[in-house]
């Protein structure tokens, strides 16, 4: 790991690498997380899912499954018959079927037994009639066949969401082109698979004096306690406040447990039912099937550019794979298109995307949430016509660049941007210019027959640090932090955060010592719990630094200003003259005058009773156009990557090796450097996965491959070495400056290594993931005529015209420069 | 029906009534409590179950126990004596090699065999030592560079370990 800049200010915790605070409980084996929860008296459960991808349910027989001995409880569909879903917008869910299943793997039926043996004796003795339907299981199959309904949801045909946008005058945009191009391109999906399955515990404590008659906890392993508080509520019919639930340390997300799911409602129904506490933890398999993996998209981008470089209009769209439910699918939608304007600056752009429905596990989101596939499709393509022009793809990327602190044609507003920086430290760090000078020499003796050909490519990306908007509509903060003060010196921190391995826990405690003047090992922290700690939304979209790192800057605040409020007074010197480090208070220009933070805590609580704060945040007004839809892409900032990527390939094999990865990330400032680089490693692995090996195959309906053995993951065999930057240039409303880290890192290595190959062959293959298959076949569609060609990717019956109202809109011209706007904070 | 065996754990004997076929994954996590052995997979798949068979690293959603009844075996909670930690312990927490921190346990377990048959092993050993072991989060950077960081720290403690047998 590198960084080029230095901090800008001096600061004692913050910019440092240091050891999460929750690390040890992690590698001595004491962290519980939700599987490793065992309550007295507990229950086991299972959920009996569909065996068909589409079917009619006409009869469900449990009565058998219930005589077994040591089965307690069974659920079906009519038990539990309020729809629900994330989005307030796809309420298309039931926790377990009544009519109809959709795919192989939705839940019918869940039962609770005293042990799994039980579980597997009665999951056989449930007797499901089912009538088979036609399943449709791609994009193409979904829109070739509209009278086959998958979806109620659906608008039109299986089409469960079509957008359509025009910002600026693309026409003319075209028409002031000198080269214009179009491709097309496709993106497989994928899946999250995070090491630990998903796993919860329901415990319904009766209280009969109670009018609700009782409360319910929920352990989940969940990126989002507080939207699974509330679809509980909704399901279970019991109001917010006897709701309950925790998000012990996950093990793993990425986007894949960030939905309400079945067996959460499930378990906690069979708790209630039981009166005694119920575990479901789902089997490998059943991750596959929950999915709400990557989308697999099929993308056609159409730009125009000027002789020079000069991006003059660019027109793109989507057609997605969904699945059988909505899922975040809306939401993805319109992030396949409306996140292009945040990277180059386009004078205008159309976007049209389309969701379909497939009778396939939901996909929904994936770290990069809908921007992945865009971002490869249009780097890849920006790469094609720089080559076409003649230019140096580098050159072409940075003369088109967005600059800071403007806003963008559909109306989002940009803050920092350090994009050129990024790629001008992956070019110095991969020698870019040496590697294409010596490629470009006449080859020596000898390496003309040389099967394995080598390349290096290059892409840039953006990606949001949270969402401007909430999920469901309301003007309450997005994240809330409360802190408490002991008079022995103990600090506590409140705040829903959920820490899912990106290190979120530790954010809040170098935050809060930063601004306190202590150690963050000093402070106890109580996150993700809806009853205990104050709202934060989730973490998804990569929003927590951001969000709550300000919250917890608000909150830290307000106790610092008490605590030097006092100790100015006992040193008889201004507040302003004082600063805090290391557990001490002192004046800042003569160290010699200080007082114990502990010895400040005391006087101030002398002075004011017991020390509390609480602080908040929500995004700033105004970062978004006034149009219907303008609420999907707006973020307080973006966060800017580039990528390197070095490969080689074999033409007589088609393996493909990746042997290195550059990654430079604008990370505004580092809150741990540490955990900003492991991030990026995390993401430039899982990217390098996507790109090369991740295949997600159905058959017959079925997922062809539900295993961590044949779904392949990259090892530490096929791991490339990877090379991280960290630049920091701060922005003006980030917690101390910092932007996200944990998604935006992985878009630009897919497109990366797509360009590596294609440098390295001279042949594309514009889908993922690039197998050592689809290289032989592109190779040998240019030099052997006699094989077909590579499949059509534009689906075989789009629909024209574009099944949606087209909405225009133009940015007014005094809105194009935006000016920085401070962080909103909450009160007490 | 159970049948009562025992198994040695961490230096520790425990007479255990185990279902025969419960794998020592479920004996170690249900029936002795030591949930630090994680499970990803129990299919042998994914690594996370990682225990030391003497010394050996295995995979415990794989075996049974009646068949280690004559073995020592380690879990992770095993590593730590009287509080403190085994040195690969400390750098995964030093160097964030740990994130959500689902394969650490297992990933440690492979790291002290490896450490313990090879002292200074490179990057291609740690590679092949590691190749079972599947991380999601970290892309496996930071946790090579916690058994390099370990490797150093422990040849300092052998050096004055040696020091301090020669001044005795």
């Amino acid at each position: 790991m590198s960084r080029p800049r230095k901090n800008q200010r001096a600061y004692h915790v913050v910019g440092t690498p240091r050891p999460k605070v929750d690390a040890y409980g992690k590698v001595t084996g004491r962290a519980l997380y939700a599987d490793d929860i065992m309550l007295p008296r507990m229950l086991y459960a299972r959920l009996l899912r569909s065996p068909h991808a589409h079917a009619r349910i006409l009869s469900i027989d449990v009565r058998r499954a219930l005589e077994l001995p040591g089965v307690v409880a069974i659920l079906t569909g009519e038990d539990l018959p309020q729809k629900f879903g994330i989005l307030p917008s796809s309420q298309d869910e039931l926790a377990l079927a009544i009519d109809k299943v959709r795919y192989v793997g939705d839940p019918v039926a869940a039962v609770a037994a005293l042990d799994p043996e039980t579980l597997d004796e009665a999951m056989k003795l449930i007797n499901v009639q089912y009538e088979e339907l036609p399943a449709l299981m791609s994009i193409d199959e979904a829109l070739s066949h509209p009278e086959v309904k998958i979806n109620e949801d659906a608008r039109i045909g299986n089409i469960h969401k079509a957008v359509s946008y025009e910002f600026g005058d693309v026409e003319a945009g075209f028409a002031d082109a000198d080269y214009i191009r179009e491709d097309w391109f496709y993106y497989e999906g994928n899946t999250h698979a995070p090491l630990e399955a998903h796993a919860c515990v329901a415990s319904w404590e009766p209280n009969p004096s109670d009018p609700v008659g009782g409360k319910l906890t929920l352990w989940s392993s969940t990126q989002t306690p507080h939207y699974v508080h509330r679809e509980l509520s909704k399901v279970l019919k019991i109001p917010q406040s006897h709701i309950r639930v925790i998000a012990p340390p996950v093990g793993g997300g990425f986007g894949g447990k960030s939905d309400p799911f079945s067996h959460e409602i499930c378990a906690c129904e069979l708790s209630r039912r039981t009166g005694r506490p119920v575990k479901i933890t789902c089997t490998r398999e059943e991750v596959f099937l929950l999915h709400r993996g990557r989308h697999p998209v099929k993308m056609w981008i159409k730009t125009g550019v000027k002789r020079d470089g000069t991006l003059t209009a660019m027109h793109f769209r989507s057609f997605l794979d969904g699945g059988a439910y909505g899922s975040y699918g809306v939401a993805t939608t319109y992030y396949t298109g409306v996140l292009q304007t945040v990277t180059y600056q386009l004078p205008c752009y159309k976007f049209e995307g389309m969701r379909l429905f497939t009778n396939k596990p939901p996909c929904g989101p994936k770290r990069g949430h809908g921007t992945t596939q865009p971002r490869y499709a249009v780097e890849a393509h920006m790469d094609k016509l720089a080559h076409d022009l003649g230019l140096d793809p580098v050159a072409f990327r940075r003369h088109n660049l967005i600059k800071p602190y403007t806003r963008t044609i559909n109306g989002l507003r940009v803050t920092s941007c350090a994009l050129g920086e990024c790629l001008d430290q992956v070019v110095a760090h991969s020698n870019w210019h040496e590697f294409h000078a010596a490629k470009a020499a006449p080859s020596k003796n000898g390496q003309k027959h040389d099967p394995i050909k080598c390349g290096l490519g290059i892409a840039a990306s953006s990606y949001i640090c949270g969402a401007g908007k909430p999920i469901y509509w309301n003007d309450l903060p997005h994240s809330a932090v409360q802190i408490k003060l002991d008079r022995g010196g103990g600090i506590t921190v409140y705040c829903g955060a959920t820490d899912i391995g990106q290190g979120s826990t530790s954010i809040l405690a170098y935050v809060v010592a930063e601004e306190l003047g202590v150690q963050p090992e000093q402070i106890h922290l109580e996150t993700a719990d809806t009853t205990l700690t104050p709202v934060d939304l989730g973490s998804y979209s990569s929003r927590v630094t951001f969000m709550a790192g300000n919250a917890a800057i608000a909150a830290a605040r307000k106790l610092r200003d008490q605590i030097f409020m006092v100790a100015a007074e006992h040193l008889q010197l201004t507040a302003e003259r004082l600063t805090a480090a290391d557990g001490i208070i002192y004046a800042e220009d003569d160290p010699g005058l200080a007082l114990p933070f502990v010895k400040a805590v005391q006087m101030a609580e002398a002075r004011f009773g017991a020390l509390v704060s609480s602080g908040s945040y929500a995004p700033p007004e105004g970062i978004h156009g006034n149009y219907k839809g303008a609420g999907v892409g707006p973020s307080p900032a973006y966060s800017y990557s580039a990528c390197a990527a070095q490969v080689a390939v074999d033409l007589e094999t088609g393996e493909l090796t990746v042997e290195k990865l550059w990654l430079a990330h604008d990370v505004g400032q580092s809150i741990n450097p540490l955990l900003v680089a492991g991030q990026v490693e995390g993401g430039a692995y899982m990217g390098f996965g996507e790109a090369v090996m991740e295949q997600q195959i159905f058959r017959k309906g079925r997922h062809k491959i539900p295993s961590l053995l044949d779904y392949k993951l990259a090892t530490t065999l096929d791991t490339p070495e990877i090379e991280t930057i960290l630049v920091e240039i701060p922005d003006l409303e980030g917690p101390f400056g910092g932007k996200e880290a944990g998604q935006g890192p992985l878009n630009p290595v897919i497109p990366a290594i797509a360009n590596a190959v294609y440098n390295a062959i001279g042949v594309r293959i514009d889908e993922t993931p690039i197998t050592p298959d689809k290289i032989l076949r592109a190779i040998r569609a240019v030099t052997d005529t006699r094989t077909t060609q590579r499949a059509q990717i534009a689906p075989v019956a789009a629909p024209s015209p574009w099944p949606t109202r087209l909405i225009t809109w133009r940015p007014e011209q005094d809105t194009v420069q935006a000016q920085p706007v401070p962080a909103k904070g909450g009160d007490d | 029906m159970r049948e009562l065996i025992t198994l040695r754990v961490n230096g520790e004997r425990h007479e255990v009534a185990v279902v025969p076929h419960h794998t020592l994954l479920e004996v170690l996590r249900e029936d002795l409590g030591l949930i630090g052995t994680k499970h990803g997979c129990e299919l042998g798949e994914c690594g996370a179950c990682t225990v030391l068979i003497d010394g050996a690293p295995v995979l415990s959603c794989l075996t049974l126990p009646v068949e280690v009844q004559e073995c020592e075996i380690t879990t992770i909670e095993g590593l730590e004596h009287n509080g403190k930690l085994h040195p690969l312990q400390e750098t995964f927490a030093e160097l964030g090699a740990a994130q959500c921190g689902y394969c650490t346990p297992g990933m440690i377990l492979s790291g002290v065999a490896l450490l313990n048959a090879c002292p200074a092993p490179t990057r291609e050993q740690m590679r092949e030592a590691l190749a079972g072991n599947l991380c999601r989060c970290t892309g496996y950077t930071k946790i090579y560079e916690a058994i390099d960081a370990a490797v150093q720290r422990l040849a300092t403690a052998d050096v004055s370990a040696a020091h301090e047998r020669g001044k005795g």
